[in-house]
């Protein structure tokens, strides 16, 4: 038992630190090159092969671990230290509940591919992302900057307002799907909607047989709440701190803002968070909105049991239960990290392309625009399901 | 020695090391509200280990996510330094000391005296602490309470918005 959790959150770390945050450097520097018409990072080499451009992150780590660590005069070298660390640890703990695929049986036992699969698994990434405040916080504070100061002023006030509006805008989801456990949500997700429905259920008309066969669509969040989708991704943009709404770190105001007076690996650290949270992110959109691992129009149980298209066989039929389990398996985690690379390429591309808001209009579009437009998107959700009959 | 057991010493520790920590800071009042998050934090994880998952979650979430933070908002707002606080009064810093072990003390006695009270917890029923059984007691059972200290809490609102306005104006 307690193996099996060491096992899991070993795992989890290293897959995060390891693989998703170097990736991720990469994946920024060839965006931001590809949408700046430049080559972008190709120069780093080992005996002449640069995999293009693949190599960077780990010169970028040589180079930031032999750095000199600055800590700047007057400021209080504890929480100095410790500011990077918390503004890190939040983004990797809330990878716990990222649903990689769902439950699969081969014979006797049964595997789940998330980590911590809790009834309360959004509730606990709303949890741990209210504490990443702190990192910028403490990080602002200790450095008897000014500039700092500012920018971690600014930070705490953008990320309380935007964490109540985070919540309100995904109540109509939970409303949906019934549930907070992500698992669970994608499992919702992993159907199809009959996409005139609504007719039947309102007793105006009977749909033909060949409407109901073909006119679907899958399950997913963004379909049935496409405003939430919009809100949520919003928020998640703005709690990230990341350009459009970096006012935190806003260079060409506050120098750069929280982390000012920070060089080193610790510099890296807050990059390195900011970088894993976009991973965070683009893994809850997926779960939550994009049918997480689930193929569109193929089912679970229509890969495993059912007759597949074109080939005309199932799986099981094929290959027998346990391999066609695995192949399953394969299938589901691609399919969500091939969501996760959309939603993450999507960041990206808000990020090169917008420029930086003011600090009343993010402040606008939160009270003003987001908030009102969330607890509207609850009470809409609510009649609908009313209406439809499916609230007793 | 469980598991939960070693889980439940490290958050017990963790609070109480916290929570001496916010009285003993009074001269870095950074330092004191982070002890105070800290605090928050490891009785979250005593409200998880209890079974109370929606306390943990909004433990963290409004007093450790929110509150706090807006503590220290205000703290760094207002630029508190050392020489803000006049002399430490050691008269407060006594009773202080008296109170809380006086607490202590009726604690332990407690647990001398009749220690059935503190023997093993009835088992918990099913789905207990979840969002789902706390909202339909919140919503259905005890709406109008609710309701009533939503109504309590919207006029504190309104009230501080009325004197902030006046300030501004």
């Amino acid at each position: 038992m307690i193996l099996a959790v060491v096992l899991k959150t070993l795992f989890v770390v290293v897959l995060v630190v390891g693989v998703f945050a170097p990736l991720m450097t990469w994946t920024e520097r060839k965006q931001s090159a590809l949408m700046q018409d430049r080559i972008g990072a190709n120069r780093a080499d080992i005996a002449g092969i640069t995999l293009i451009g693949l190599l960077h992150p780990l010169a970028d780590v040589i180079k930031l671990l032999t750095k000199e660590d600055v800590v700047p005069a007057g400021a209080n070298r504890v929480l100095h230290t410790l500011a990077p660390v918390v503004a890190a640890v939040p983004a990797i703990a809330a990878f716990a509940v990222i649903p990689y695929g769902g439950v699969y049986t081969i014979g006797a036992s049964t595997l789940s591919l998330v980590a911590a699969d809790i009834d309360w698994g959004l509730l606990y990434v709303f949890a741990i992302g209210s504490l990443a405040t702190y990192g910028a916080v403490i990080a602002g504070w200790s450095s008897n900057n000014n500039w700092s100061l500012l920018g971690s002023v600014r930070n705490t006030a953008q990320m309380i307002s935007y964490e109540v509006t985070m919540g309100l805008s995904v109540v109509g989801v939970f409303m949906v799907f019934g549930t907070l456990k992500l698992t669970d949500m994608a499992v919702a997700q992993d159907q199809t909607l009959r996409l005139f429905g609504f007719v039947e259920s309102l007793g105006w008309a009977q749909l033909p047989a060949w409407a109901d066969h073909w006119l679907r669509l899958p399950a997913w969040g963004i379909f049935l709440q496409p405003l939430a989708f919009v809100m949520f991704l919003t928020c998640m943009l703005a709690e990230n701190k990341r350009p459009p709404f970096d006012l935190p770190e806003a260079e060409s105001e506050l120098v750069a803002g929280y982390f000012t007076e920070y060089s080193g690996m610790r510099f890296g650290l807050f990059y390195m968070a900011e970088f894993i949270e976009v991973v965070v992110i683009a893994g809850l959109i997926t779960a939550i909105f994009l049918g997480g691992w689930a193929v569109p129009y193929l089912s679970q149980d229509v890969i495993l049991h059912g007759d597949l298209p074109l080939i005309g066989r199932s799986l099981s039929g094929l290959f027998g239960a346990g391999a066609a389990t695995l192949l399953c398996i394969g299938l589901h985690v691609g399919t969500f990290i091939a969501k996760m690379i959309a939603m993450i390429w999507l960041q990206m591309l808000i990020r090169w392309s917008l420029p930086r808001f003011r600090y009343d209009q993010v402040m606008d579009l939160c009270w003003k625009v987001l908030l009102p437009l969330s607890l509207a998107n609850i009470f809409v959700t609510a009649a609908v399901m009313i209406a439809l009959g499916e609230v007793a | 020695m469980d598991f939960e057991a070693v889980l439940f010493y490290v958050f017990a520790l963790l609070a109480v090391a916290g929570a001496l920590g916010m009285v003993g800071f009074v001269r870095n009042v950074v330092a004191g509200a982070l002890c105070l998050v800290l605090t928050m934090i490891s009785l979250a994880g005593i409200y998880l280990l209890l079974g109370a998952y929606l306390v943990a979650v909004v433990q963290i979430l409004v007093y450790a996510g929110a509150i706090l933070v807006l503590f220290l908002f205000v703290i760094m707002l207002l630029n508190l330094r050392h020489d803000d606080f006049g002399a430490r009064r050691a008269g407060r810093s006594v009773l202080g000391a008296i109170g809380a072990s006086v607490a202590v003390a009726l604690a332990v006695l407690l647990a001398i005296w009749s220690p059935e009270r503190l023997a093993a917890p009835a088992p918990l029923s099913e789905g207990f602490g979840g969002y789902r059984d706390v909202g339909l007691q919140l919503f259905r059972d005890y709406v109008v309470p609710v309701e009533v200290a939503g109504l309590l809490l919207l006029a504190a609102i309104v009230g501080a918005v009325m004197l902030a306005k006046k300030e501004v104006d």
